[in-house]
């Protein structure tokens, strides 16, 4: 079947009630915590995988990806009425559009955002349609060695090439290695950094590293170098409609933020940040208000936003078709597929079509909703600023130590989520990013199986690496990314933060 | 505080690449008790040696950083909130562990947490951390059938 028909497919099983519930769910909780500091998709997908766990698994993953791409709309609200990103990949939205709001042209700021949003969502979810059959093509003519070369480039793309520092990008991610380790070899059986400690046997699991890195660590870290001065939210001023001009000067950045987004996001680079700095760079340039720029200019809200919304339906193409998650909440995703013992990847587009094809379809639904929930709602998502700080985050710290309980309730694993806070705050202290330790955890002990799985086929020559063209031809790719931050200092400008 | 290059030797940055080789030279020495599996290709002590051998080079070059100065600039911590996150955790821990269940332990983080936070009402936030643990509890155990903890608090609902 060709991809038409199948989309439609998946679009009958996207429409079921129970799945557009589940979508609404995630949309609903997707931009609650994009609007909300200290809590963001990836820890969101964190906390539910183990509620998740009984539930329906086309459902629970089109809610996940309703909370991706709510997180998404979320985050521009927040970065517009109060200057501080919800997600850092809103840093961009936060430059323009808090000074349009300042200047009582809040409104505006917001509704192109949302339809921005709208317009890039659906291009981008266009493009997975289009681009997931034909890389599910490539992908079955893939070897394990390929597929470990792959590993290889997204390692190295996550952690090193687009950070401040590729040391530090590279520490994390070997951190996510080391801890990956843990647990019993699944070819030998035999138990890898335990230390007799029986709850290790299963390994780490990626839930306890997630809550432990972003919502106790975040925690530790915002309560010790707290601000004292009150955050002022602008009141949304401006009518929510846009005028003739305002469409005039929005659809144009749209589209080169969605151009800029969605290639980006899908290959395995990372992060939503890059395209949106490039997008606002060059809506600066191309501008023809150039004096607004920095005042509040229009250009600089649609085509940033246009490109996050983008860069996040771009990272589920390489999730979906090659089980490769390149941020941190494609990776919680990824653990997703797997607590129903689902391998995203070209198997999985022909064993569960109506899966993968419903998802997909749910993504257009999704971002229907999200435009509805953003605009006329948006008072209602201001509101939730003003819960206060401290139970804000008491409340953040109660549901995740609940999520680590219900996953696995044992004093170890509480430890263990403890310990994680505290290397997430010396991380966050000493800049290092968060997403490739997360990543190397999930994405290690696959790219060791998928090594040791063509060594053995090729009888223990380490020649089979170089002797595939597609193996070949990934490795040098992954090893110009790890040189090429070291002699190019001017990739550090576009410095990822975790999500 | 004062720029970097004012700071050389960054003691806490020195520790960390401590640490790093400290989790390298556990690593190797936790592979080499691995017995070889006698098969074709590479047994369960390659990945190990791999991740030890790229933490090596990585925790020199944090050394290299934190020599030169090169860590970045961090703000004064405030230990009182640290150490009022850290207890609730403690806290947590010990009642999840003595069987107290999850209401109760529930309760104590997020009054501790949100004193972290600067909050003054340490008696009230116990209350509202009942009341949220307990409701949390009849969701997710009586609605979603998940296992949480169960005590003295959870057996009379």
């Amino acid at each position: 079947m060709d991809a038409p028909a199948l989309l439609l497919q998946g679009l009958a099983v996207a429409v079921q009630p129970t799945n557009l519930l589940f979508a609404l769910i995630g949309v609903l909780l997707g931009t609650a915590v994009g609007v909300l500091p200290g809590i963001g998709p990836a820890l969101t997908v964190a906390l539910l995988l183990p509620v998740t766990y009984k539930l329906d698994p086309a459902g629970s993953l089109i809610m996940f990806a309703g909370i991706y791409y709510g997180g998404m709309y979320g985050g521009s609200t927040t970065a517009i009425l109060i200057n501080t990103p919800g997600e850092s990949a809103s840093m961009a939205t936060a430059l323009e559009g808090n000074k349009m709001a300042k200047a009582g042209r809040g409104g505006p700021a917001l509704a192109t955002a949302a339809i921005g949003s709208f317009v890039a969502g659906t291009i981008a979810t266009v493009g997975i349609v289009v681009l997931a059959p034909w890389l599910v093509d490539i992908a079955v003519r893939f070897g394990p060695e390929d597929y470990f070369a792959l590993m290889c480039v997204a390692f190295v793309t996550v952690s090193a090439t687009f950070g401040a520092s590729p040391v530090r990008g590279l520490t994390a991610l070997l951190l996510g290695l080391a801890l990956g380790l843990v647990g019993i070899d699944r070819l030998t059986g035999q138990p890898r950094l335990a230390f007799g400690v029986p709850e290790l046997l299963d390994g780490i699991e990626i839930t306890t590293l997630a809550v432990g890195l972003f919502a106790v660590g975040e925690a530790l870290y915002v309560a010790s170098c707290r601000r004292h001065g009150a955050e002022t939210i602008e009141p949304i001023r401006g009518s929510l409609w846009m005028t003739r001009q305002d469409w005039a000067r929005s659809w144009k950045p749209w589209l080169r933020g969605t151009a800029f987004g969605f290639p980006i996001g899908a290959l395995p680079a990372g992060g939503a940040e890059i395209p949106t700095f490039l997008s606002y760079a060059t809506e600066r340039r191309l501008t023809k208000h150039p004096e607004e720029f920095g005042n509040g200019a229009i250009e600089g809200v649609a085509g940033p936003e246009a490109a996050n919304n983008a860069s996040a339906a771009g990272t589920l193409v390489p999730l979906l078709t090659l089980g490769l998650p390149t941020s941190a909440t494609a990776a919680m995703m990824l653990a997703g597929f797997q607590q129903y013992g689902l391998n995203p990847g070209p198997l999985l587009f022909a064993e569960r079509p109506e899966l993968v094809w419903g998802l997909i379809a749910s993504l257009f639904i999704a971002n229907a909703m999200l435009l509805v929930l953003n605009l006329p709602l948006v008072g209602l998502w201001v509101r939730l600023l003003a819960i206060p700080q401290p139970w804000l985050y008491a409340g953040i710290l109660v549901f995740a130590t609940m999520g680590t309980i219900a996953a696995k309730p044992s004093v170890v694993e509480l430890t263990l989520l403890a310990a994680f806070g505290v290397l997430g705050f010396v991380m966050r202290r000493f800049d290092y990013p968060i997403a490739p330790v997360v990543v190397g955890l999930i994405l290690g002990p696959a790219a060791e199986t998928q090594l040791r799985r063509a060594l053995s086929i090729s009888l223990g020559d380490p020649m089979v690496l170089l002797q595939s063209p597609i193996s070949a031809t990934l490795l040098a790719i992954a090893l110009m990314a790890l040189i090429a931050p070291f002699v190019l200092k001017g990739l550090g400008q576009f410095r990822p933060k975790d999500d | 505080m004062d720029d970097p290059s004012a700071r050389p030797r960054d003691r806490a940055g020195l520790a960390i690449a401590g640490l790093l080789l400290g989790l390298a030279a556990v690593i190797i020495w936790d592979a080499t008790r691995l017995q070889l599996a006698p098969v074709y290709g590479v047994g369960p002590t390659a990945m190990p040696y791999l991740v030890a051998g790229g933490l090596v080079p990585l925790a020199l070059g944090n050394l290299i950083m934190a020599w030169r100065g090169q860590l970045p600039v961090r703000e004064p911590v405030d230990p009182r909130a640290i150490a009022l996150i850290l207890a609730g955790q403690f806290a947590l821990i010990a009642l999840i562990g003595l069987g107290a269940g999850f209401i109760a332990a529930t309760a104590v983080l997020f009054a501790t947490t949100a004193a972290a936070f600067g909050r003054r009402a340490f008696l009230a936030d116990l209350a509202i951390g009942l009341v949220l643990g307990a409701v949390i509890y009849v969701v997710f155990v009586k609605l979603l059938t998940l296992s949480l903890p169960a005590g003295p608090l959870e057996r009379m609902l």
